[in-house]
C-alpha cells in the first residue's frame, strides 16, 4: 500500500517537474521579448522607418533594410515557388516509385538540413563569381531561393497529399488528362496548404543572415536598391551591423530593428497558422 | 454528303484536341521533371563549388596538416592552417547546447504528448512554434546583451565573447526542434502499448518512461541528431557571441571561433580571390558540409527504422 502511494507521489512530482521544464521555453521567450521591447521601443520613432543608417544613433533609420528585405523576399518567392511547387507536383503526381525518385527525396531532406552558410558559399561561387552577378540583389535572392526551396517543396507535397483521391478520380472519369486534373483540381484544392508553406519560407528567408553576408550584402547602404544589380542590405544585416558597433545605444537600435523584424515575422506566421487551421477544418 | 463531312471534321477536331491535351500533358511532365532536377543541381553545385576551391587550398596545405594541426592563423603573414581549434570550438558549443536542448526538449515532448490535456497543448504548442520561428540573429542579440552579462555577474572571469553564452542561446534555439520531432515520435506509439502498461498497474510516469519513450527511441534519437547537426551549422549566434579567436581550449568561458563563424569572418575581410586565405573558407565549408551531411543521413536512417517498427 505504501509502495503504491510512493509511486503515485513520484508520478505527481514528475508531472510537476516536466510541466516546469516545458515552461522554460516560454519563460525565455517572454524575457527575450520583454528585454527587446524595453530597449528598442524608445527608438521606434517615425524617422526610424524613413531614415538611412547614421553615425548618430538618434538619427539612424532602417529604410534601406526594409527596402532590401522586400526586394529579396519578392524575388525569392518568384524563383522558389514555381520550382518548389513544380517539384512537389512531379514527386507526388508523376514520379514512379523507383530509386531515382527516392534519391531526389533523400536529396531534398539533406538540403533542408544543410547549414545556410554552405548555401552562402555556393551563392558566392556560382552567382557572384561564376555568373558574374556581383554583390547584387539578384545574387542574394537566388541564393535565398535555394535556401528555402526544400521548405516550399515539403509543404507543397503535404498539401498535395492531403487532396482526397476521389477528386482526381472524378476528373479522370470525365476524360481529363493528368495535367488538366493537376492544374484545375489538385492545385486549387491544395492552394491553402501551399500558401502556408510559402509564408513559412518567407519568414525563414526574412530572418536568414548568413547567406546574405556570404554573397556580400552590405551593412551600410546610403542608397535604395534601384534594380536587380544594385548593392543591397536587408533587415537582419542592419541589425547585425548595429550589434557590432561599440556604442551601447546602437545595441538599443539593434533592438528596435529586431522589433520591426519580429513584428513582420509574427504577422506572417499568424497568417500561416490561421490559414492552416481554416484549411484543416474544411478538409475534415 | 455534307453530314458525313461535318462528322468527319468534328471527329478530326476532337482527335486534334485530344492530341493537344496529351501533348500538353507530356510537356508539363517534362517541365516539372526539370524543376525536380533543380534540387539535385543544387547539391551538385554545393559539392562542386566547395571541392573546386578546396583543391586550391589543399594544393598548398596538406590534408594531415589541415585536419591535425593545432594552430589556425590563416590571415597571418606566416599562416598556419590546422583546423582543430575551429573544430574544438564547434564541438564545445554543440555539446553544451545539446546538454540544454536535449533534456528540455525531450521532457517538453513527454509532457505535451503524455500529460498535457487538449487545452494546455493548444496554448503551449503555438508558443513553441513562435520560439522556433525566431531568427538566429535575434538569439545572437540575446546571448550578447542578456546571457553574457548574467554569466559575468555570477562568474566574473567570463570573457565578453565566450562559448558558454553562445551555447546557451544555441541550446534554447534548438529546444523546439527536439520537442516537436520527439513529440511526433511519441505520438506515433500505438495506444495499445500505453493501455497495456496502465492495465498492469503502472503509473503514468512508468508508462511514459519505461514503455512509450523506449518504443519511440529511434525517432527521438533522430531528433537529437538533427538538433546536433543544426547546432554545428548554426552561424549567427556564434559569430556574434562566441568571438573570433581560434582557441584550442576546453574552457567555455573563453572566446572561441567555430567553423561557421570563421567562414563569416573571413568572407567579410579583404581576402583577395585566389589566395590560400580565401580558399581556406571553402576547405572549412567542405568539412562542415561533410559533417552535417553525415548527421542528416544518420537521422534519416533512424526515422526510417522507427517507421518500420509499427
Amino acid at each position: 500500500m505504501n509502495q503504491i502511494k510512493y509511486r503515485k507521489m513520484k508520478n505527481s512530482i514528475f508531472h510537476g517537474v516536466i510541466f516546469c521544464i516545458t515552461l522554460i521555453g516560454i519563460v525565455v521567450l517572454v524575457i527575450l521579448l520583454a528585454d527587446i521591447i524595453m530597449r528598442g521601443v524608445p527608438y521606434l520613432t517615425k524617422h526610424f522607418f524613413t531614415n538611412f543608417p547614421s553615425r548618430f544613433p538618434k538619427k539612424a533609420g532602417i529604410l534601406p533594410g526594409i527596402y532590401g528585405s522586400i526586394y529579396i523576399i519578392l524575388l525569392t518567392i518568384l524563383f522558389s515557388v514555381p520550382i518548389g511547387l513544380g517539384t512537389a507536383v512531379y514527386l507526388e503526381e508523376y514520379a514512379k516509385k523507383n530509386r531515382f525518385t527516392k534519391f531526389i527525396k533523400i536529396n531534398i531532406s539533406n538540403l533542408s538540413g544543410t547549414p545556410s552558410i554552405v548555401y552562402g558559399l555556393l551563392g558566392l561561387t556560382v552567382f557572384v563569381k561564376t555568373l558574374g552577378l556581383g554583390k547584387s540583389v539578384l545574387a542574394g535572392a537566388l541564393t535565398m531561393s535555394l535556401v528555402v526551396l526544400p521548405i516550399v517543396i515539403v509543404a507543397s507535397q503535404e498539401a498535395i497529399k492531403a487532396v482526397p483521391q476521389y477528386l482526381r478520380h472524378g476528373s479522370y472519369a470525365l476524360g481529363a488528362t493528368k495535367w488538366q486534373t493537376i492544374r484545375k483540381i489538385v492545385i486549387p484544392a491544395a492552394l491553402p496548404g501551399i500558401f502556408t508553406g510559402v509564408i513559412l519560407s518567407v519568414s525563414r528567408a526574412l530572418g536568414e543572415t548568413a547567406p546574405l553576408i556570404m554573397v556580400g550584402a552590405a551593412t551600410y547602404v546610403s542608397k535604395l536598391p534601384e534594380g536587380l544589380n544594385s548593392i543591397f542590405t536587408a533587415l537582419p544585416m542592419q541589425i547585425y551591423y548595429w550589434m557590432g558597433l561599440p556604442k551601447e545605444q546602437f545595441k538599443d537600435l539593434a533592438a528596435a530593428g529586431i522589433i520591426v523584424l519580429l513584428g513582420i515575422l509574427l504577422t506572417t506566421n499568424a497568417i500561416a497558422i490561421v490559414l492552416r487551421n481554416k484549411y484543416q477544418k474544411s478538409i475534415e | 454528303m455534307t453530314d458525313t463531312t461535318n462528322n468527319f471534321q468534328n471527329k478530326k477536331a476532337v482527335n486534334n484536341r485530344i492530341k493537344r491535351m496529351r501533348a500538353s500533358n507530356v510537356i508539363a511532365r517534362s517541365i516539372l521533371f526539370l524543376f525536380a532536377i533543380v534540387t539535385i543541381l543544387t547539391t551538385i553545385g554545393i559539392i562542386v563549388s566547395l571541392l573546386k576551391d578546396s583543391i586550391g587550398f589543399f594544393s598548398n596545405v596538406s590534408i594531415t596538416d589541415f585536419l591535425f594541426g593545432r594552430k589556425w592563423t590563416p590571415l597571418f603573414s606566416n599562416p598556419s592552417f590546422g583546423v582543430l581549434p575551429l573544430v574544438m570550438g564547434t564541438l564545445i558549443i554543440t555539446l553544451v547546447s545539446a546538454v540544454i536542448s536535449i533534456p528540455i526538449g525531450l521532457f517538453t515532448a513527454i509532457y505535451l504528448s503524455e500529460y498535457a490535456n487538449k487545452r494546455v497543448r493548444k496554448v503551449i504548442k503555438p508558443i513553441l512554434e513562435v520560439l522556433a520561428g525566431i531568427p538566429s540573429i535575434v538569439f545572437g542579440y540575446f546571448a550578447l546583451t542578456l546571457i553574457t552579462p548574467l554569466l559575468k555577474a555570477f562568474i566574473p572571469q567570463t570573457e565578453i565573447f565566450n562559448a558558454l553564452s553562445a551555447s546557451i542561446a544555441v541550446g534554447i534555439m534548438t529546444i523546439p526542434l527536439v520537442s516537436s520531432l520527439s513529440e511526433d515520435a511519441l505520438r506515433a506509439v500505438p495506444d495499445s502499448l500505453r493501455q497495456g502498461a496502465l492495465a498492469l498497474g503502472s503509473t503514468k510516469m512508468e508508462t511514459s518512461l519505461k514503455v512509450v519513450v523506449p518504443a519511440a527511441i529511434s525517432g527521438i534519437s533522430a531528433s537529437f541528431v538533427l538538433a546536433i547537426s543544426r547546432a554545428i551549422g548554426e552561424t549567427m549566434i556564434v559569430t556574434i557571441a562566441a568571438g573570433a579567436r581560434p582557441n584550442l581550449t576546453f574552457n567555455p568561458l573563453e572566446s572561441m571561433q567555430t567553423m561557421t563563424s570563421f567562414i563569416v569572418q573571413a568572407s567579410q575581410g579583404d581576402n583577395p580571390h585566389g589566395t590560400v586565405g580565401y580558399y581556406s573558407l571553402f576547405a572549412v565549408g567542405l568539412l562542415l558540409f561533410i559533417i552535417t551531411l553525415g548527421l542528416n543521413i544518420l537521422s534519416h536512417y533512424m526515422v526510417e527504422k522507427y517507421r518500420k517498427e509499427y
